[in-house]
């Protein structure tokens, strides 16, 4: 019976709290615009293929480097290929690869800060001495020199941005579980008996959890950078593909005859990455309302 | 902090040693042979065996790093693949031209990142507020190779104040690079900026909270007084740790501006070696990155501890 009571008034307090979270919402509005624009993106990314009006490699060279006009929108590029077309079928490419890096480096800095901070000792250290190590070397040369090595594809660029966030979550994540393990909840399932496992998954992985989200969503913004970035160098996804990036850093050299080429992909990153900014930043102030002033 | 001090660095000397173990071994990768890479593809077999004889190609892996680090530290850093010339000279050069391109960024950013974000933090949630921490969010994430295209385009050739290329000769003197660096320095600027407003926003909001501000406020001093001597003297210790910490974001940033302007510093020198699969090259800027970042850290924690009493006279 009290157990029932109980539950009931959590999810009371849940529900109420997801209303205070949405107040908190709207009250900025750079948050507002963060999330519909992100999630305007992902519609682009699912659909972008279908509403496309050509196919992102369509060539037509008599038509090369036209400027905007009625039948294409965003002009032609080099190879007279419709530039509005490559942005559409583009946008699942940058979100594609960084989504999925991300969510590599989410889920093993997870597991291993999780880990290491529950375990502690000398298991902890030396993982987090090699984590130190790792972040000495600023991201964007280590992804270079290791994609330099692997070769470019898409598949490597996905696990070097997954490798290099992985310390960068672990770190969060770490930090979080220390000092969830002092709790006095965390303290009443070990003595209830609980396995290292339960108390892992069922106290203190919910609690970390909101910060899980306020991580993953900066280190998204970082890995669209980081994958726009080596794209731009020639050093991630490799032509003809549509990626933002690649398309800019190749626009270059037609810059000066044919400035759309180059603005359109160039906009659109500018768009996703302060879009996915200003959601990150209104995530963290909906879910972690006690750090409003963390930068 | 004597103590303290020699603890930093010798973790930061077996920091740069595992850091060479990592540049060293993930460059092992290679699909290529080095001495195939020399040779070009066709190359016959004896004359790639006896360049791998050569190179030291051959013998185990270890010794191959331990012959490049001890090379690396005696300050042998072997020869370039492509030009075959020595490598140090040729780093050392490109390092000092991105210092220069680095030095006037800083000076740039960490002063208007500051009073943009006092500001911001003053004006907390106000519209001043609203418009600084919205536009510092926009260029935290902003790519170097997007704000600086858009730079070229408006201020190089759009009003013509600056030039759109800053391809100069690697030995200019800083006064004829000047009006070469003032774009890719605003463009590395915009990242920091951001960061540093963010930060130092942050920072000034949690003194602001602090009793001791309230108590200054309360006894009548005028504002910009506990503004100065209060608030900024302890919301802006932490700034120096940011910057320090910004560091690593900035090198990157020159990689990729020095790549857009076609600044001869070490980022494009890097870029090219990739391009040109130069592994030595590519080996020991590495290196130098890896070491400077390490080096403006430890200076940051220095700085730290002189700066907090806390930490100076706790000791």
């Amino acid at each position: 019976m009290t157990d029932t009571t109980g539950a009931i008034k959590r999810r009371e307090s849940k529900s109420s709290a997801v209303l205070k979270a949405f107040k908190r919402l709207w009250r900025y509005p750079t948050t507002l615009i963060g999330f519909t624009l992100v999630f305007l993106f992902l519609v682009i990314a699912l659909f972008g293929p279908t509403i496309a009006p050509y196919t992102y490699t369509q060539q037509n060279l008599v038509n090369k480097l036209q400027p905007p006009s009625e039948e294409h929108i965003f002009g032609t590029d080099q190879f007279g290929r419709d530039v509005y077309s490559r942005v559409l079928v583009g946008s699942r490419d940058v979100l594609s690869v960084a989504g999925a890096g991300t969510a590599v480096a989410v889920f093993l800095g997870l597991l291993l800060g999780l880990i290491s901070a529950y375990r502690g000792g000398l298991f902890d250290e030396l993982i987090m001495r090699f984590m130190d190590v790792i972040l000495s070397i600023p991201p964007l040369l280590l992804a270079m020199v290791i994609l330099f090595s692997l070769g470019p594809s898409r598949l490597n660029v996905i696990l070097v941005v997954g490798f290099l966030y992985i310390p960068m979550v672990a770190r969060v994540v770490r930090s979080v579980v220390l000092d969830l393990k002092t709790r006095q909840f965390v303290e009443a399932a070990r003595l209830r008996g609980e396995s290292s496992f339960y108390i892992l998954y069922r106290e203190i992985f919910p609690n970390v959890l909101p910060h899980l989200a306020v991580e993953a969503s900066m280190r998204f913004s970082y890995s669209i950078f980081l994958v726009a970035s080596l794209g731009f160098l020639g050093l991630g996804v490799q032509p003809p593909s549509p990626d933002w990036g690649l398309m800019v850093g190749e626009a270059r050299t037609w810059f000066h005859q044919a400035r759309w080429v180059l603005f359109f992909p160039a906009g659109a990153i500018a768009l996703l990455v302060v879009a996915v900014g200003f959601m990150s930043d209104g995530l963290r102030r909906m879910l972690l309302p006690g750090g409003v002033s963390d930068a | 902090m004597t103590s303290y001090l020699i603890r930093r660095i010798g973790f930061i000397l077996i920091t740069l040693v595992l850091a060479s173990i990592i540049i060293f071994s993930v460059t092992q990768f290679l699909p290529g042979d080095v001495a195939g890479i020399i040779l070009g593809q066709f190359a016959t077999e004896t004359a790639i065996a006896n360049l791998r004889e050569e190179l030291g190609l051959n013998q185990p892996l270890h010794i191959q790093y331990l012959s490049w680090a001890g090379g690396f530290i005696q300050g042998d850093w072997g020869n370039s693949l492509t030009s075959r010339m020595p490598i140090r000279p040729i780093v050392m050069e490109r390092l000092g031209n991105s210092a220069m391109l680095a030095g006037m960024a800083l000076l740039i950013y960490v002063p208007l990142g500051i009073i943009l974000g006092v500001i911001a933090a003053l004006k907390r949630d106000k519209l001043p507020d609203q418009l600084i921490s919205g536009v510092s969010m926009a260029f935290v994430g902003l790519p170097e190779f997007v704000s600086g295209l858009l730079l070229i385009t408006f201020l190089a050739i759009g009003l013509e104040w600056f030039p759109a290329n800053s391809s100069i000769s690697p030995d200019s003197t800083f006064r004829e690079a000047f009006p070469y660096l003032v774009l890719p320095a605003i463009t590395v600027s915009l990242t920091g900026l951001g960061y540093i407003a963010r930060m130092t926003r942050s920072g000034t909001i949690d003194v602001l909270r602090t009793d001791y501000v309230r108590a200054a406020d309360l006894k009548g001093l005028p504002a910009w007084q506990v503004l100065i001597k209060h608030v900024l003297r302890n919301s802006l210790l932490p700034t120096v740790t940011v910057v320090a910490m910004g560091i690593g974001w900035l090198l990157g940033g020159l990689i990729v501006t020095e790549a857009v302007y076609g600044y001869p510093g070490l980022g494009r020198l890097i870029v090219f070696s990739i391009q040109r699969q130069d592994l030595p090259m590519i080996q020991a800027c590495s290196m130098i990155v890896v070491a400077v970042y390490s080096i403006s850290n430890l200076i940051a924690d220095i700085l730290y501890g002189l700066l907090n009493p806390r930490i100076r006279v706790g000791e």
